[in-house]
Order: structure tokens, then sequence, then C-alpha cells
């Protein structure tokens, strides 16, 4: 004998203290798939058989399977379950998940669990007790399947119950061995016409005999639902779609036209109308020329599943659509949804119900394919697509093809019927923003709040923890600009390990040598331009701007900083700037070649002191005041004391390197800054073109990147000068490292080293996409103006750069994903989160010197 | 860090003896944070000066800091001016190498000296004076200093980037010399405004024993004492209790100024507290039992919803953490009985996130919020309020720019708080809230808030918006008293 259970139920079991519920469970379950009150008994009061602790231990017992079932886990409930109220609760809490309940009685005579109780010696309650919940059990026998159970097995012997096998069944919705690819067509409504051009245009071929279709290349049909009424040829289209489903090309779920239909072919009441009768008259017709159809079309629409899976869970169809929760299981509401989607009760001006938008809070990861509404245009919402083109009212029939989602539809012949609700929107010469960006003008908190898990292409998973995300919230919502333009924060930069060359803290050296270990072939040094970063978005036009970003009014791009704010108070200045930008792009013909109307620039924005005049005016400049003015006297007094005789030699000589050095400093600091009073006065260096139309550029090498970068200099715009190093030449690196001597000689911030390919990958996973090379005299902004005495570089030198260079990794990797969810057309939210990310792990404490 | 003192008292030299430092040897003298040099550059019968010069260790003091990261302002990165400009370091180092002068023992080889008035000299060549010249003035020439001074430049290359606070100093006058150094060791970090070590009750102390005998008369005292006390309210009031203890000052020009101060401060918190008080009718005059405040900041308004038990829900959000905090505090919270405490919640979030934490409440209060939001932003406010959370009653504030003009510190064209990012005219308020009603379906009524000048309106505008055809949501309206 074999009991079959659904793979994903609840499965109670039935019977008195001592039938042999337990070992039977043992047997037939994993020990993590069974809870059992008594063991719950004991978790709560240290005494399974305490029976005043049963209240504590079924709740217990039930937040367990309510998380079981929650995660899609088969759980076996193991206790006497005679009395209706005790299954009542489970029964309840099945629903609740969507999950199929069984029952398995162990049915055995009284004698012998009489006998196995009193071997026990834990066991010591009377006979009359067994006797109790005996009479019990059976007056429940016959009520089950009314409660609820959708199978009840019955066992009545000790020897069936050792001998009885265990089948797991699929669900009939899970079709997850179905890879495709497929072809997923909306709601036909009876248009047989369209739906033959359809397959046609789809590349699918009838064969000579019979209805069915089939695509050279084995692609699969899958239909939402909705065949019939309203339309013309309902009896074809279902003939089409039971023959391909017979034959194993195509897949179909029901709509709610269809279950209507079916209710009334089998004699239920139902109402005449919504184009039923029209229905009605063509299959009575049909009947004639075609015997016994109606009645195969019944059994047909009967045999439908309401939803399916496929693809491992990847893909989902129902007629209606369905929520995350409901996907893969089996139950009443999921039926209804499935057909007729969630409504408010309420009705609108139309008089047709309020349907609540589920697919507008859904977070899932399968794809949901579905209609039943019907819509001018298919869009992306949140990883779902409503496929209702509205064929029968004049609309299109519309098909996805799966994987590629790519859409194929062709026009109605005519309307067939007339929409309650006009679903066709005018043709509007400036287009407003998707569903998804009108979805997307608000985020939810719960998307960026408390401790996160971000999973990222290039490095895993990136934990945000939660103080970390709740010091982003306060920056993102004061000060950072509006979240539709944040496709992208740049993430920090680490330097190169620590020189020990005598006066100096960088070096060259170390920024090849760690390149050069971790198997990297080729690296560029990049000139490191001393100013402000910046992302740059800049668009064709505004209308692009609103067309990709989503954003109204706001120009045609934007200048970031490295925290997501606008750049620029001056909104003038900033429009000048991006129009500079705009314009370069233009002749250089980028627009052409990158086919796209946008780009996400990374840069740096110059002099220094357009952004940081409040550092320089609190920090930098009264330093070197304070010091001039105070070592000038000190220095001058020294003298005069040497010259009455003292010995000061030493003093005279430290304070006289000492006010150099504040010079050098004051010196240093001043070649980064200038007034600015037009554009004419900003530099604009930009090294990254991280992304455009379809495109995020980091399969480009570095040098792409500068080279067409190149292309816009001019005007504010100038190009990053670069020197490559080849490791294998012998002179390379040496070239490269008098390169850099001359250019901080000169006063220059230094050079950024970066693996040739914009992802390196070396021996331990994932590379630094750069590391930075300071100059000695830049560095006095950073270890202060007497940083280069002996005596405090020796102490200098000891720093880690450990926390920063992972810190770096983890803002790389969720910069690019951010870039590539970008492109991909994701929702804001999926965007939004790795920005957040980014600038979260930014709060992170690490030595702001580094 | 760097100070001279000469003396032109005859024979000069004598000078050597006060400070017990040979002025033919120049010395140096370990420091916690460095070293303290002392040299003479001019030594003979007319004029002798001594010098010191202390040198800051740079590294030592960002890397041996103590104390939680972040606190430390300046302190925290190297690029710094300690090591330069005239702090609080110097004081130590004054007590550390003239500590014997300050304390004021006689010297034995020539006694009656140190208690003698002397001619002496001070410069100081880089001394940062938060409040500049005025404050420096204000704070030497009570006790008879002859102040010149010269502001420098924050750097002669750049004009247009102002001065710095930074002063070259001469100070002249003719006082004994432990009080010479006992005005520069309290004054120094006072004019600097900072101190380098965290303030403790000992700090209380020492300004009392620096300060005896000149303090108490000192015009600024309480400058001096809030500022040497780093601002520490608690540890002010006590320095000042203990000053006026003994102090023979007028009790009725005290009353004066304070009944002055008062009405300053009074004027400015009474506009605050009567929105409040508005806001707070209105909320009660709808009978709402549960609110939100929005922006709810150190919880001003959270405390007089407490205290009617109408309100039987509260929740309190604000984007500042710290702002929660100190409302915490304010509101005592981990005190309150637990009948009072589970009627409030104080939330971290955000309105440009939809919350749905905050659905569900009768009533919101948002006051002075929406103008600290970027007018782009706005759009997700309105959907996180009004289309998301939905409370039935909404009663919210903003500024009304027209009134500005009556006020004579504000300049034309400025807004009233440097992190407003607009300010609406009495006619862009009501089309907003006019739109705002029609899009999600709100009556709404405004009112003035404050003195109504006839041609501007008043300082304050407030909508009060309620829902229309409300079925999730029922007020009860408060019965007729």
């Amino acid at each position: 004998m074999t009991l079959t259970v659904p793979e994903l139920s609840l499965v109670v079991l039935v019977g008195v203290s001592g039938s042999g519920k337990s070992t039977l469970a043992r047997r037939l379950f994993k020990p993590t798939e069974v809870l059992s009150s008594d063991v719950f008994r004991g978790w709560v009061s240290d005494d399974e058989n305490n029976q005043s602790a049963t209240p504590d231990a079924f709740e217990a017992l039930h937040f367990i399977l309510r998380k079981r079932l929650a995660a899609g886990r088969l759980t076996v409930v193991d206790a006497t379950n005679v009395q209706p109220e005790s299954r009542k609760p489970l029964l309840q809490i099945a629903r609740e998940f969507h999950c199929l309940p069984v029952a398995i009685v162990l049915d055995v005579p009284e004698r012998l669990a009489h006998e196995r109780n009193r071997s026990r010696p834990d066991r010591n309650f009377g006979p009359h007790v067994i006797r109790q919940q005996a009479s019990q059990l059976h007056r429940s026998l016959r009520d089950l399947s009314r409660e609820g159970f959708r199978r009840v097995h019955v066992l009545r012997t000790p020897e069936q119950i050792d001998s009885v096998e265990l089948v797991r069944e699929p669900m009939w919705n899970n079709r997850k061995s179905e890879t495709g690819p497929f072809d997923v067509i909306g709601d036909i409504h009876g248009c047989f016409e369209e739906l033959t051009q359809l397959l046609a245009l789809l590349g699918y071929t009838g064969d000579s005999d019979s209805a069915v279709h089939r695509h050279p290349a084995g692609r699969k049909l899958i239909f939402v639902g909705d065949l019939v009424d309203r339309g013309p040829q309902s009896p074809e289209v279902v003939r089409l779609v039971r023959d391909c489903v017979q034959a194993g090309t195509a897949f179909c779920v029901p709509g709610n036209h269809d279950v209507k239909l079916l209710r009334k072919l089998r004699g239920q009441a139902v109402q005449i109308s919504h184009g039923l009768a029209e229905s009605l008259a063509q299959f009575a017709a049909f009947e004639q020329t075609h015997p016994g159809f109606t009645q195969a079309a019944a059994e047909f629409l009967d045999s439908l599943i309401s939803h399916y899976v496929f693809d491992g869970g990847r893909l989902v169809v129902a007629h209606a659509g369905l929520k995350e929760s409901m996907h893969g299981r089996g139950s009443g509401a999921v039926r209804e949804f499935a057909l007729y989607g969630e409504t408010t009760g309420e009705t609108d001006e139309f008089g047709l119900p309020v349907r609540l938008n589920w697919a507008a809070d859904y977070r899932g990861q399968a794809m949901v394919l579905y209609g039943h509404t019907p819509v001018a245009e298919p869009e992306w919402l949140n990883h779902t697509m409503n496929l209702d083109t509205g064929c029968v009212y004049g609309g299109r029939l519309t098909a996805l093809r799966y994987p590629e989602k790519e859409l194929v539809s062709v026009p109605a012949a005519r309307a067939y019927a007339q929409s309650a609700r006009p679903f066709l929107r005018p043709p509007d010469p400036t287009p407003g923003p998707t569903l998804q960006q009108a979805h997307d003008d608000l985020l939810d908190l719960s998307d960026v709040s408390g401790k996160r898990q971000i999973s990222t292409r290039l490095h895993g998973s990136v934990t945000i923890r939660s103080e970390n995300a709740a010091a982003a919230l306060e920056v993102m919502s004061r000060f950072a600009a509006n979240p539709q333009w944040l496709v992208y924060l740049p993430p920090t930069m680490s330097p190169c390990g620590t020189s020990s060359q005598p006066g100096l803290l960088e070096h060259p050296a170390e920024a090849f040598d760690y390149f050069r270990r971790e198997g990297v072939s080729r690296v560029l040094c990049e000139e490191k331009h001393m100013g402000s970063r910046t992302v740059l978005i800049v668009c064709r036009d505004e209308a692009a701007a609103q067309r990709r970003f989503g954003v109204k009014q706001e120009g045609f791009g934007i200048c970031v900083t490295r925290t997501g704010r606008r750049f620029f108070d001056d909104r003038a200045l900033e429009t000048t700037l991006l129009e500079h930008v705009r314009q370069a792009a233009d002749r250089a013909g980028l627009w052409e070649e990158l086919q796209t109307d946008w780009m996400v620039l990374d840069a740096e924005l110059m002099p220094w002191s357009v952004k940081a005049q409040a550092l320089l005016r609190e920090q930098y400049a009264p330093v070197g005041a304070a010091a001039a003015g105070m070592l000038t006297e000190a220095l001058r007094d020294l003298e005069r004391a040497a010259q009455r005789g003292l010995d000061v030699t030493e003093r005279l000589q430290r304070t006289a390197i000492r006010r150099m050095m504040a010079e050098d400093y004051i010196h240093t600091y001043r070649r980064y800054c200038w007034p600015v009073q037009s554009v004419a006065d900003l530099r604009l260096a930009p090294f990254h073109l991280l992304a455009s139309e379809g495109q995020v550029h980091t399969q480009r090498p570095h040098d792409w990147h500068l080279a067409t970068l190149a292309r816009l200099a001019g005007g504010p715009l100038i190009a990053t000068t670069a020197h490559p190093v080849d490791f294998s030449q012998p002179d390379s690196e040496a070239r490269a490292t008098a390169w850099w001597e001359s250019l901080t000689a000169n006063g220059g911030e230094g050079m950024v080293v970066k693996p040739m390919d914009f992802i390196a990958r070396g021996t331990r996973g994932l590379l630094q996409p750069a590391v930075k090379c300071r100059g000695r005299e830049y560095l006095r902004l950073i270890y202060g103006p007497e940083y280069t005495l002996e005596e405090n570089l020796t102490r200098l030198r000891s720093r880690g750069l450990n926390g920063k260079r992972s810190l770096a990794l983890r803002e790389f990797a969720l910069g690019v994903e951010a870039l590539e969810r970008f492109v991909r057309r994701e929702p804001l939210r999926r965007v939004h989160e790795c920005v957040f990310g980014v600038l979260a792990l930014e709060s992170e404490p690490v030595d702001p010197r580094l | 860090m760097y100070l001279t003192l000469s003396t032109r008292h005859s024979p000069a030299t004598d000078l050597g003896y006060l400070l017990r430092k040979n002025p033919q040897r120049p010395q140096s003298f370990p420091l916690t944070f460095g070293r303290a040099h002392v040299f003479y550059p001019e030594a003979d019968e007319h004029r002798c000066t001594v010098a010191l010069l202390v040198e800051i260790d740079p590294v030592g003091l960002v890397r041996t800091r103590r104390g939680p990261s972040g606190e430390g302002g300046l302190l925290d990165q190297y690029v710094n001016d300690r090591p330069y400009a005239a702090s609080s370091f110097l004081s130590v180092a004054l007590a550390e190498v003239f500590g014997t002068a300050l304390s004021g023992s006689d010297s034995k080889d020539r006694p009656g000296l140190m208690a003698q008035a002397l001619p002496f000299e001070v410069v100081v060549p880089a001394l940062p004076c938060r409040g500049g010249e005025p404050i420096l003035r204000q704070l030497f020439e009570p006790l008879g200093y002859q102040v010149t001074c010269q502001r420098l430049p924050l750097d002669a290359q750049f004009p247009e980037w102002g001065e710095s606070s930074l002063f070259r100093v001469t100070l002249s006058t003719t006082v004994p010399l432990p009080l010479l150094l006992s005005h520069l060791y309290v004054l120094l970090p006072v004019l600097d405004n900072d101190k380098h070590y965290w303030v403790g009750d000992d700090e209380v102390a020492k300004l009392l024993r620096h300060g005896e005998g000149w303090l108490a008369n000192h015009p600024a005292r309480e400058l001096i004492a809030r500022r040497y006390l780093k601002h520490r309210r608690s540890l002010f009031a006590e320095a000042l209790a203990q000053l006026i203890q003994d102090d023979g000052e007028d009790p009725n020009t005290e009353a004066e100024t304070q009944a002055a101060e008062e009405a300053t401060v009074e004027r400015a918190l009474s506009l605050h507290e009567q929105r409040l008080e508005t806001v707070l009718t209105h909320l009660k005059a709808h009978g709402a039992k549960s609110v939100l405040d929005l922006g709810c900041g150190e919880g001003r308004l959270l405390r007089r919803l407490l205290q009617d038990r109408q309100f039987e829900r509260i929740l309190g959000l604000d984007v500042s953490h710290q702002a929660l905090e100190a409302a915490a505090e304010r509101l005592h919270l981990d005190r309150l009985p637990e009948a009072k405490r589970q009627r409030i919640q104080l939330l971290h979030g955000s309105l440009m996130y939809r919350d749905e934490r905050l659905s569900g409440f009768e009533a919101a209060a948002v006051v002075e919020v929406i103008e600290h939001l970027d007018p782009p932003r706005l759009a997700a406010f309105e959907r996180v309020l009004f289309e998301a959370a939905r409370p039935a009653l909404v009663v919210l504030t903003t500024p009304n720019r027209e009134y500005n003009a009556t006020w004579e510190s504000l300049p034309a064209g400025q807004f009233r708080h440097r992190d407003h990012r607009f300010e609406w005219t009495r006619a862009e308020f009501e089309q907003w809230c006019a739109t705002i009603a029609a899009r999600f379906r709100y009556a709404v009524q405004r009112h003035p808030v404050g003195p109504e000048d006839p041609l501007l309106g008043a300082p304050t505008q407030l909508a009060v918006f309620t829902l229309l055809d409300s079925q999730q949501v029922t007020l009860h309206p408060a019965s007729p008293e």
C-alpha cells in the first residue's frame, strides 16, 4: 500500500495515544519535517506528558509550523488530533499558506493502544482516556473531507502501518522542469484569425490533419487564458489550444471566462452576459459540424490548472497574475486569485471592480506573465507583465518570447466588442513615464532600511549593517538628488601599499607590485586630478531624460557628488557645464556610435576650491596662516639668540625646516585653487564612460574609456593623461615611475593605477579596481605640513589598508550592480538599494587619510 | 606655538630670576603632547625677552588621542592648526614651564619682586580669536592691558577668502608676573574657544584658582566662564554661582539685563509656542486619538500630545537619529509610567520613503517640515503622506515668505533658516494645498498663525486637510462641552 501526498502539504496525523503515530512519522518523513506535540510539551515544560503545558506547546508548534509552510516545506503534525477543534487551527494555517491539508488516520484496535501505553511508564493515564479518544476519532472519520482535508488516508491494522510506503507527488502546477523557450500568448477571446496569424508570425506551423501547431525549434506555447467569449470563433480557439496542449506543444491556464463557460456547459446557473451568449451560440453551431466537441471542450477546460510554475521557478503564468506567496501553492484562494485577481469590493466609475494592484507590491524573483485586464501597451512592472492588449476590443493580440523578453503582436482585424472602460491611449507625441517609472516615484523604506544583504554579480552578497543604513537614510533624505537620477555612486579608493623609501609614504613600486603579484599583465597609470569627484548624467535632450530616468522637468542631466548630492548650488552653472558635455558628445558623434541618448560619466571636476570652499577657509588656509606667522617670528628670534652666542643651532635648523614645510604646504594647496567666475574657469576630466543605453561599459578596457573620452576634450573638458605599463617589458615600470615623479614634482596629486581590464580578478577573487599613488607634496594636505620629518614618517608608515580595500571592493561591486540593474531596466528600488548601499558603506569608520 | 614675554624693568635680566630660567642657557622640557623650548632672544639691562616655543607632535596628537572617534573635530586630523596657533596647549605649557612663577612663590634671589608690578609686553604671533578684535579687547582691556593687534589674512593670494580668525597680538601692561601668567593661562583658550582635552568637573576649580582676584570682577566673566568650560552648561552654572557668591555687584542691574535677555528669547519662542498650540487645538477639535508627528525633532509637540489623554497612540518620526535621542531624553521616555510609555513611540524614518509603520493613524502633524525638502522631492513626500499613510486629518505648517520683510535682521531674499530649501508666499501655499487636496481627495482649510500684518499676513501658514469620503478611518469629533 502507498500513501500519496502532495509535495507541499500539511500532513495531519490522527490517532489515539499509543496508535503508533510517532513511529510511522519517523519511518516516512525526515525528522525535521515532524512537529510532535509531545516534543513541544517537553520543550516548554521539561515534561512530554505535562498536560497543563499543552496550550503553550501548541502555540510554539503553530509558530514553527507557520514558518515552515511560509518557506514552502512539507510538515507533519504528530498529535492525537482526534477532536475537530484541535484540527481546525491546523486547517486554518494550511489555508493561510495555501498548502494542501492531508489527514493520515491510524485507526488501530483500542486494545493495542492500551497495551502500548501500559508498557510506557511515563504514560500513566487510565484506559478511559484512550476510550474517549477512540470514540472521538470514530465520530471524526466521516467528517474529515468535509472539514477541508484534500486527502484522507485511513490505516487500520498494525501491519498496514508498518508496511505502508510514502509517495510524494509534485504539485499539479509544478512545471519547473519545462525550461522553454516559450511564447506566451495574451487573452484571445475567440479571435481565431488573429491567433493563427500570430502563431505564423512566431514561426509555428499547423499539422495538416489537426489543429496542432508546432515550432521547428521546439518552442512551446503558453496561453494565459480567456480563450472564449465576445469574439467570433471561440470554439475554434478552444480546439486549437486543446489540440496543442494534448500534443504537448502548449500549456494553458484557465481564464475567468473559460471557467464561466464551463459552468454553463455543466448545466450550472450563470448569468448570460459579457459575451457568453455569443460563445454558446458558436458552440451550438460548431457542434453541428463537430459532434461531441462541446463535451470535449468542457472536459478540456475542466482539466486546466489555475497557474503554472515553469523553468526552475523563474516563470509563473496565471490569468490574473499571482502574488509571490501563492506561487506553486494550492488552495481555493490561489485559484480565485489566479482567475479573478484581488479586488477591493468597490466598483469604479465604469461599473467595473476596483482591482488591487498586486504587481505594484510584487518583490519576487520569478517573472509573472498574465492577462485579464486589457492594457494599451504591455509594460514591465516589477518583473511582471500584462499581455492582454484587448484584441477583441480592436487592440492587438500579443505574445512575449521567453526568455528573450521580445514582444510580438498582430493587430485585431476589427473591434468585436466595446470595452466598458476605454483602454486605448490616444497617440501621445511626448509619452509620459513608463508604468514602472510612475510606480517608482515612491520608494519603500523596507527596501533600504535595516540589515540588508545585496547580491552582486561581481562580489557575491554584500552586507549592509542597519546602523550604516540609518546613517545613509538621513543623508539620502536630506541632501541627495532625486533617486531617479542616482544610478551610480563611485567607490572609495585605496592607496597603494606603503613605501619604505626615505622621505616617501607612497611610491608606484607598491602599486605595480600589487597588480603584478595578482597576475595582472597590463595596468594603466592615469593622472589623478586634484578636484572633486563627480558623476555626470548627460542626456541628448530633456525628453530623453524623462523617458529613460523618469524625472520630470529636471533638465537634461545632472552633476552629483560622491555622496549623491547635487554638485552645484548654482543651477545655471551646472546646466552650462552639462551643455558643454552634450555638445562635445554631439561633435564626437558619440550618441550615434553608442546608439544611445544618455550616458553616465565618472569624472574629476576642478578646481578643488569650487567644492571645498568651507574646508579651505576653516581648515587648510588657517593652518598655513598660523604656521607661517608663528614660525617666521620664532625663526627671527632664534637667529637673534644665536647672535647673542647662545647654542640654539639645532632649534634653528629645525625651525627653518618647519617653516619651509609650511611654505611647501601652502604652495601645494594653492595649486588646486583658483577663482571660478564662469564655466570657463572649470576643468572637467572624465575618466570612465560608465554606461549608455543597453550597456555598462565595464567590459571595455580602461584605454578605451580614456581614448573615447579624450574625444570630448575642448572648453572646460580636458583629457586625462595616462601611461600604460606592461609588466613583461623590462623598462615599462621604470618609465611610468619616472612619469609619476615628474608629475608629482610639478605639484600634481599623483596617479591612479588600474588593471587594464575594468573588472579584474586575481588569485583570491575580485581585485581593487584602482589604487592611488599620491605625490610627496600632495600628501602634506593629508598628513599635515610636517609629515615628511623622518620621526613622523616612521610612525605614519604603520597604516593598515585591509579595511579600506575590502570597503573599496564592496562599494565597487555595488556601484557596478546598480548600473547593470539600471541598464536592464529593473525597478528603481533595485537600483536604489545598491546606491543606498554604497552610501551606507561610506559611513563605516575607515581612516579618512587613506 | 610661540609666545614671547619682554620686560623693560631695570635690570631687565631679573626676568630670569622670576621665571627661574637662565637667560644664557636655552632649555627644553618634555610635555605630554610634545616639547617646550625656552630661550632668550635678548637679555640686557634695558630689555629682556623670553621666548616659549612649543612643538606639538602632530602624529601623536592624532594617534594617541583617546575618546570616541568623530568627537574630536580637528583633533582627528593631521591637517590641524594646533601645532601653530596659541591654544589651551600653550596654557598647559606655560603652567608646566613657568609653574613656579604662575603659582606666585617668591624668588629667593630677588625677594619681593614677584609681587611687584612690572612693565611687561607679551607677543603672540598667531592667536585665534573667535569673535575677533572686540572679544580680544573685551577680555584684556578691563584688566588694564594695552592691546594692539593685527589680523592675519587667510591667504594673501586669495583675498576673496577673507580674513582668518588669527591675530598677531601685543599686550602691554604693568602687573606682577604671576597675575600676567594667570591672565594668559585662562584667556588664551577662551579666545580660541576650544580645549584640547575633555573638560571635567575639576576644571571649575582650576578656573576659580587661576581667576582668583580678577575674574569675579571682570565684566566679561560670564563669557569667560562659559567658553573656558567649553559650554558645558552645568559646569558653567556652578562656576557662575561661585563667582557671584563673593560678588558685590548691584543686583538691580543684574535683574535688568536678565529681563532684557528674556524678552529677546521670548519673542523668538512665542511664535513656535503659538504654532504648536494651534496645531494641538486642531488635532483636539477633530477628536483624533492616534497622531503622527512627522519630523518630530526634539519632541516639543510630542510632549504636548503626551500630556493630553485624548491622544492614545502617538508616533514621532524623524530622519535625524540625534534628534530622536534628544527627544527620548526630553520626554524622559525611560522613566515614564508604563501606561503613558505605551502611548508613544519614536521611529527613525524618512518622509522620502513609503513607510507602512505610518499607516492606520487618524491624524498627522507636519510642523515646519516641508520647507526642508528639496522641491523636486516634495512629490515623494506628498505620496508618502497623502497616498500611502493617508490619515484622515493632516495639520501642516510652513513659513509665509512675505512676512520675512517685517524682520529687519533678515536680509531681503534670504530664508529664515539655513536649511530651508524654499519658503512660500501665501498664494504659493494656497495653490499647493489646492492641488494636494484635489489630487488625493482631501478638503483643505488654511489659517494664519502668529501676529498678522495687514499686507503681509502672518509669519506662519497652517493648513488643515481632512480626508473626503473616508471609508477606513472614522474620526471621533469631540463632543461639545
